[in-house]
Parts: structure tokens; C-alpha cells; sequence
């Protein structure tokens, strides 16, 4: 059929997720809201139109992960704004390495008390502790610790959208308003996607996420084993 | 702009080489990104060669994360079956991480440029 032809070739993924974030765009341009935030809306339509039409995940993945894949380049181009407010960003290198240090210490408590005083399953409260890690770091900590990878990947996606979608504006909210503060706080909560969001509000604020992106990865690595062997012991 | 794609593909190929050799926890394009800092540092490459691919992917991140957050629906069973403390904590968790980073970043910042919280 010439349908089924048409959706062995990337060009159904990517068209479709270019004209749907377009459109996401200028709806949100138009409504102005929180809530109508072109990738949240995005992937929510297209999950949508990809249920109604009964079409598989892998066909609209085709081109979706030649997408994603610019994702690698992405991260790695952060350098050059990192580069080019070095000196702004230096002068904070203490409240920027003991944010992220409370920040990935609060999110593995959090979710992970959280998750458990609400009769999550081990697996559950497992796949949860990196869910603020970004994507290729979480998965190879769950391998380590022993959770869901998959359910994990999903949650750090989850975990990104909430953050982009409200990160900004919870931040000013609870009176942060310094960029480099709004930044590392999205950053290390929302990794990636939030870094998305703030390159769009803020240069200095995207540049800080995107470190607090490889910050938070890190200690994340390296804290969580340490407090599942401390919780062993009880 | 191909120069500077270039460079950016072949800075995470070295970070990702290095991940994998000596099987390091931290991914490819996140060494990758290091990398490209020290060699900026370093004068070793120009940062001329990359601004014009850098603000492309830069400026259009966010629709790259699309097509990951669309791949959510394959593992919608896995979430609906302990739904509850799955969305209450990651929500919750995700607002308590940002407020404890900020509040500490901020308090910690020198005060050169602070110019006061609104209503905190």
C-alpha cells in the first residue's frame, strides 16, 4: 500500500513534528499561557494524532530520531555560550557547585521519599531517584542500581516538561530572579529540556543550565550509590 | 556553518570515544561539551568556527526533544500501574529541586548584581 511506502522513510517523523511544533509555536504566541508550551503541546498532539490514526511509535520514530540525534551536537555546542560568559560564571563557581550539590542531593530524597511514602513498588522509587539526570546518565545509573531503564527514560522526559513548562515563572514566583540562580535551578531540576527553555529566556540563565546539566549528572553518579549504601544499613 | 558542525560532531566523537574506553558514567556529548571548553580555553580551536551552527541547534533545542517525549506513550502502561506516587512525586520533586537550587545559588552569589527577591 502506498501508505504503509510512505512511513518506511524518516520524512513522516520529521514532517510531522516540524509542522506540529510550528503550529504549537504560533499558538502559543497567540495565547500567551504557561500552559500552551509549543513542546509540551507538541507532544502531546502527536501522541494523539499518532493513537487516532493507529499508526505505530517505531514509523513516526524513524524520523523522529533523526531529530533527536541533533540532540548530541546540541549539548556539546553549550560550550560556546559557557565559553563566552566564563568570566560572569567563574565568579560563581561556589554557589553554583553547592546548588547543584543540594539540588541532586533534594531531588534523590525527594522523589524518592515521596514515591515511597505513597506505596510506590522498589522498582518504582528506584526508576526515580535520576529522574532529574538527563537521559543517557539516568539510564546508566538505573542499570547500576537496579530500576525500570525504560520507565526511567520516560520520567526523565516527564521531569523535563514539568520544569520547562514552569521553571521560569515558579522561579520568580518563589523570589529567585538572579539569572544565573534561574538557570542552575532549571538546569539541575529539568535538565536538557529546561536548558531548551531557558537558552530562549536567558543566554547567561541557558548557558548555567546547560552546565548544571553535566553539574548534577555527576554528582547524581556518584551521591546515589553512596546514600543506597547509608540506607542499606538501617 | 559546515565547519562548525563539523567541529561540534567531532568534539562528541572524541567524547564519546573517551566514554567508552574507559567506560565512564558520564556520556559522549556531555564530555564532548568539556572538551570543547578546554579547547576553547586552550586557543587549540577558534570559537569563530562555531557560533553560526551553535545558535542553530542552540535557538531550536527544544523542538529536538519532540520526538523523545512522543516515545513517553510506549511506556504509558508501565506509569498507569503505580500512577499515583509516580506523578505526585516526579511533579512535586521537580518544584522542591528548583527551589532548593535557586534559593541556595542565589543566596550564595556575590551581591554585585542581586537585585533583590519580589515577593520571597
Amino acid at each position: 500500500m502506498m501508505g504503509e511506502k510512505m512511513l518506511e522513510t524518516p520524512l513522516f517523523g520529521i514532517t510531522l513534528t516540524l509542522v506540529t511544533y510550528l503550529l504549537s509555536q504560533k499558538l502559543y504566541r497567540r495565547v500567551g499561557k504557561v500552559w500552551a508550551n509549543p513542546v509540551l503541546v507538541s507532544i502531546v498532539s502527536i501522541i494523539m494524532l499518532l493513537q487516532l490514526f493507529d499508526l505505530e511509535y517505531r514509523d513516526y520514530a524513524r524520523g523522529g530520531d533523526i531529530l533527536v540525534f541533533l540532540l548530541g551536537p546540541s549539548v556539546v555546542a553549550l560550550a560556546i555560550p559557557l565559553y563566552q560568559r566564563r568570566e560572569e560564571i567563574w565568579k560563581r563557581k561556589r554557589p553554583i557547585m553547592m546548588g547543584v550539590f543540594a539540588g541532586s542531593l533534594a531531588s534523590i530524597l525527594s522523589a524518592c521519599g515521596l514515591a515511597w511514602i505513597l506505596g510506590g513498588s522498589r522498582d518504582v522509587i528506584l526508576s526515580l531517584a535520576p529522574k532529574s539526570v538527563t537521559t543517557p546518565i539516568a539510564i546508566s545509573i538505573v542499570e547500576k542500581i537496579g530500576g525500570i531503564a525504560p520507565l526511567t527514560a520516560a520520567l526523565v522526559v516527564l521531569t523535563g516538561c514539568i520544569g520547562a513548562v514552569c521553571g521560569p515563572e515558579f522561579c520568580k514566583r518563589i523570589g529567585i530572579t538572579s539569572p544565573v540562580a534561574t538557570g542552575l535551578a532549571v538546569g539541575t531540576s529539568a535538565h536538557g529540556i529546561g536548558t531548551a527553555r531557558m537558552l530562549e529566556v536567558d543566554r547567561l540563565s541557558g548557558a548555567v543550565s546547560g552546565l548544571a546539566i553535566g553539574l548534577n549528572g555527576l554528582m547524581t553518579t556518584f551521591l546515589l550509590p553512596l546514600l543506597m549504601a547509608i540506607a542499606g544499613h538501617w | 556553518m559546515v565547519r562548525g558542525l563539523t567541529f561540534l560532531l567531532l568534539f562528541q566523537f572524541s567524547g564519546e570515544a573517551v566514554s567508552r574506553l574507559f567506560d565512564l558514567p558520564i556520556p559522549g556529548n556531555v564530555l564532548g561539551m568539556g572538551f570543547l571548553l578546554l579547547g576553547l580555553t586552550t586557543n587549540l580551536v577558534d570559537i569563530k568556527w562555531f557560533e553560526e551552527a551553535a545558535e542553530l541547534l542552540l535557538s531550536n533545542m527544544a523542538l529536538f526533544f519532540v520526538p523523545a517525549g512522543v516515545g513517553v506513550m510506549v511506556y504509558g502502561d508501565l506509569i498507569a500501574a503505580e500512577w499515583l506516587p509516580i506523578t505526585v512525586a516526579t511533579v512535586l520533586s521537580t518544584f522542591v529541586v528548583m527551589a532548593v537550587t535557586g534559593k541556595i545559588a542565589q543566596k550564595l552569589e556575590p551581591s554585585a548584581d542581586d537585585d533583590g527577591g519580589e515577593d520571597a
